[in-house]
């Protein structure tokens, strides 16, 4: 009889699966972005389109399909076009009348229409070729001679002009460096010196004969797709572990999943590997918890496998609380299967034979793709009796959760998955003791999971080789806020705030000027200018005053109020308490009365102090993690920017004019030609005036609603 | 009547205030090991029927899953999820998530509270529709959002607010 292995590489030989590098497939492949973000962007209506034209040409050899966000959420929807043998083009904000030009021309005659690609949009010059040169910690020291090297012998050979040199991110391939990548000749040089990239410049671009001593051959789980990445400038400075499948494969379908290595990683653990080999190969790997306490993951198996008892589990935490954070949900609507995957590692690992995927309620397709993943992996025998035809066995159950942050928390989310009210209880004892039904339980959260079946397959020293000294491998971060590019961005541990915020993110949108990065939600805290240079990792933000959290990462600009900011976490975190425990319900709500009072222009000296010991208490006293971290916003605003509370409470001024009971409007003689603009809009009448002379608001009866700001044009009106 | 017969009749009632399907649901959950623990999804099956909470769906879901109807109801009122009052025709739900908030949805909020004269978490007089605040909806680029029932409104601002009620059938009062 096959053996498992030899059964699961049968069946990856019979997937329907061809990759752009697949030179033999004769499809042209069309995948149109499917997640929650691409669906209202439109992309829905951009996939009819499709089906339409499909249905009406019948053309030969042309395949449809789906993938998940591929992270360029400002730019969906984000249509993929692969033609056999040719590098992949993305094109981007698809309208159904930009699929007609694209059908038309490139599906069709093979003809790309260069105005809406992702190249284009994202501004990328008008270049042949993009070298990139990583610039990771270990290639570092010698990046910039590279850089140069290549940048003389490209003007030496009259190149300068069509090839731009750019610096990279760690490309996990630190063994291998200095690397350099020739986009779109998609060929990776290995241990680069400044006189091999001469060699490249004159050998592979002038003579069109790569150099071949130096292409690195192997292939990573995170290199295969760095061609589909074609906006260097967005996607270069990234490195993607969690999201490798993401925007690359069907999400619902298994065989695409096989195609790209899909649970390899577990049948090579559950045939070649005893359970305390996968621990300690995760325990050498160095990987910490995604969920935002960054708890050594192997450590945390270990004490689960140590427990005498027939029954453990293993839960997934997909519950992903944090109000500005989308990366667990676009992580299991992009590639579900990789969490399956996963859990099935860990639960070997354990000797769990039951898991749970704990998701939010309203995480409506994630939980679509994550039912389907599970009904295809029993169907195929990788779930249930005996998986992958081994003695093992193990299943997984989806619980849904109903809309409650704390339940995000490991204790309030076991209590929750029991059918009862999510409120957290003490640990010790941890449930890697006693966890579920009073049985060993070892949580994970979504990104946890997604990075085992990769540290599996390409080895716990690569991963290890991966970030900084104390955190090992990537972070998944969702950039919003007041920047140019919003998304999923997947950074290499250690790289800086100010890499993600202006080299990823593009910097501030509409030229205004940077004041914040809000990392950890809710438990986090906002980050000034002078902290930009903070790398990304646990201890570092730590030190910084804020957290990793789970990966929310919001920019704020000039246009925001600190103290607001800090009002809306902790009317948030009030809000969710659950009421167990006195310091959190009566302390969270005691400072947002506070807060609220500042921000009315009704603060008084010795708030912020109020402030800073209410904190204080809470911290310490709370039952839980919602309860501790609650003040964290607050504290870290009164930290970096307590000018702001100050102007509120003494001069009853808020620099952002976000505050609108503190703002006071007047007209400007000098400025004000009295056309009567102001007055029409004005709510109350409260602005008196004749035509063609000075219009005066009556200051006592203005709402400050802010019409006559906005109606008038000539900028008469002031707002302080 | 016999105790067992009473457990019937109560039973009988039970059934009939609640769907066939969801029903049948609690009767294979209740003989899978720890069946008790399978409440909430109950609760998500009946809400998601009646678009609501009542006390008789509840008080029939704890008879037929043999749950003390206090704890029923103390589980349904413990997590946001559950409604226990009717929705309107449209459910308004405006994203108050970080990048949203970062990007005026305050505003936007204040913009719908004013012209439907409705608090959050309330229907308007006219059964038209309920408001509610989301905490991000996975769409922080096209912030901030507002979802009318199933469709996304990006990039809202204030005075677009009117035009995209209006859509609803809502009419300003002049
Ligand atoms: C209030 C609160 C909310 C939390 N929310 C989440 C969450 O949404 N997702 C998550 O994975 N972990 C969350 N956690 C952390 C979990 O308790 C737990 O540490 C984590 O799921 C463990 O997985 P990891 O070791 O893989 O990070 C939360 C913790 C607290 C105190
Ligand atoms: S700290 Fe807050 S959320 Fe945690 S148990 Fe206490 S009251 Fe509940
Ligand atoms: S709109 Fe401006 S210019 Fe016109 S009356 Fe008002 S303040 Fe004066
Ligand atoms: S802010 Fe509003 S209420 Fe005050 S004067 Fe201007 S329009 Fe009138
Ligand atoms: S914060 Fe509104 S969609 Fe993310």
């Amino acid at each position: 009889m096959a053996t498992p292995m030899e059964q699961l590489l049968e069946r990856r030989r019979n997937a329907k699966f061809h990759l752009f590098r697949d030179k033999f497939s004769a499809d042209v492949r069309i995948t149109v972005g499917s997640a929650t973000c691409e669906n209202a962007a439109g992309s829905e209506a951009v996939r009819r389109r499709f089906q339409e034209l499909l249905d009406q040409h019948k053309p030969k050899h042309v395949v449809i399909g789906n993938v998940g966000c591929s992270g360029k959420c400002d730019m969906e929807p984000v249509v993929l076009i692969v033609r056999p043998g040719e590098l992949p083009v993305k094109y981007v904000h698809m309208t159904p009348e930009r699929v007609d030009e694209v059908f038309a021309e490139h599906v069709l005659n093979g003809r790309q229409v260069e105005k809406y690609t992702m190249r284009h949009e994202a501004g990328m010059p008008a270049a042949d070729r993009v070298i990139s040169v990583c610039e990771g910690a270990h290639c570092r020291a010698q990046s910039s001679e590279i850089q140069k090297a290549f940048r003389e012998s490209l003007a030496a050979a009259g190149l300068a002009e069509k090839v731009v040199v750019t610096p990279s991110a760690c490309q996990g391939l630190c063994a291998a460096g200095p690397v350099a990548y020739v986009y779109p000749d998609d060929v990776m040089y290995q241990h680069v010196t400044p006189e091999v990239a001469a060699r490249i410049v004159n050998e592979h671009l002038v003579g069109d004969r790569p150099c071949s001593d130096h292409i690195w051959q192997e292939s990573r789980v995170t290199n295969r797709f760095a061609p589909l990445y074609s906006d260097v400038y967005f996607f270069g400075k990234q490195l993607r572990i969690t999201l490798r499948n993401c925007g690359v494969i069907d999400p619902e379908s298994l065989d695409e999943y096989l195609a790209v290595r899909g649970y390899e990683a577990a049948v090579t653990a559950m045939t070649t590997m005893t359970p305390m080999d996968v621990i300690n190969a995760i325990t050498k790997s160095g990987l910490r918890g995604r969920g935002g306490g960054g708890f050594p993951t192997g450590v945390k198996w270990n004490f689960a496998a140590s427990q005498a008892s027939d029954t453990k589990y293993i839960i997934c935490n997909a519950d992903e609380g944090d109000p500005g954070a989308f990366m667990d949900r676009s992580t299991i609507e992009g590639d579900p299967h990789t969490i399956v995957e996963g859990m099935i590692l860990a639960g070997y690992a354990i000797g769990a034979k039951r898991g749970f995927v704990y998701i939010r309620a309203e995480y409506s397709l994630a939980i679509k793709r994550i039912e389907k993943a599970i009904e295809d992996a029993r169907a195929a025998g990788f779930l249930g009796k005996g998986i992958f035809g081994t003695a093992c066995d193990f299943d997984i159950e989806i619980r849904l959760g109903a809309g409650a942050f704390v339940c995000g928390e490991e204790t309030a989310l076991i209590h929750s998955i029991e059918g009862e009210r999510g409120q957290p209880r003490p640990r010790p004892p941890y449930p890697a003791v006693i966890g579920l039904w009073g049985k060993p339980t070892v949580i994970n959260n979504v990104e946890t999971m997604a990075n085992l079946p990769a540290i599996l397959l390409d080895g716990p020293e690569w991963f290890a080789s991966i970030g900084t000294a104390r955190s090992k491998g990537t972070k998944v971060f969702a950039l919003a806020g007041k920047v140019k590019n919003t998304g999923l961005v997947e950074v290499p541990m250690g790289t800086t705030l100010r890499q993600v915020v202006f080299d990823v993110g593009g910097g501030i949108l509409n030229g205004k000027r940077f004041k914040a990065v809000q990392t950890g939600g809710p438990a986090g805290g906002c980050m000034p200018e002078s902290a930009l240079d903070t790398p990304v990792d646990y201890d570092s933000l730590m030190a910084a005053g804020s957290i990793m959290g789970s990966g929310g990462m919001i920019v704020i600009d000039e246009d925001s109020c600190m103290v607001d900011m800090a009002r809306y976490f902790l009317d948030f975190t009030q809000d969710e308490s659950c009421g167990k425990c006195t310091p959190c319900r009566e302390g969270t709500k005691r400072m947002l009365e506070i807060l609220n009072r500042i921000t009315s222009g009704r603060g008084v000296e010795g708030d912020v102090e109020k402030l800073l010991r209410l904190g204080d208490t809470i911290k310490k006293t709370s039952l839980c993690g919602l309860g501790q971290a609650a003040p964290n916003p607050v504290l870290s605003t009164i930290n970096h920017f307590r000018a702001e509370y100050d102007a509120h409470i003494r001069e009853k001024r808020c620099q952002a004019g976000v505050c609108t009971a503190l703002l006071s409007y007047t007209i400007d003689p000098e400025k004000c030609v009295g056309c009567g603009a102001c007055a029409k809009k004005c709510p109350v009448n409260c602005i008196k005036g004749q035509p063609k002379s000075v219009y005066v608001i009556d200051g006592v009866r203005c709402i400050r609603c802010g019409n006559c700001f906005k109606a008038c044009k000539f900028n008469a009106v002031q707002r302080k | 009547m016999m105790v067992s017969e009473l457990m019937k009749v109560e039973d009988d009632k039970a059934r009939a205030s609640l769907p066939e399907a969801i029903v049948r649901y609690i009767e294979s959950v209740r003989s899978c090991e720890h069946g008790e623990s399978y409440l909430i999804a109950v609760l998500h099956k009946v809400q998601e029927h009646f678009g609501y909470l009542d006390m008789r769906q509840m008080s029939a879901v704890s008879q037929l899953m043999q749950i003390p109807s206090a704890k029923v109801t103390g589980v349904a009122s413990f997590y946001h999820f559950f409604t226990f009052v009717p929705r309107g025709k449209h459910k308004l739900a405006i994203c108050l998530g970080t990048a949203c908030f970062v990007k005026g949805a305050g505003q936007v909020l204040d913009k719908i509270k004013e012209l439907l004269r409705v608090d959050v978490g309330h229907t308007t007089k006219d059964q038209l529709f309920s408001l509610d605040v989301a905490r991000c909806v996975g769409a922080c680029a096209l912030a901030p959002v507002l979802i009318v029932d199933e469709k996304v409104y990006a990039n809202v601002k204030p005075d677009d607010v009117a035009r995209i009620l209006e859509e609803y059938g809502f009419a300003a009062k002049k």
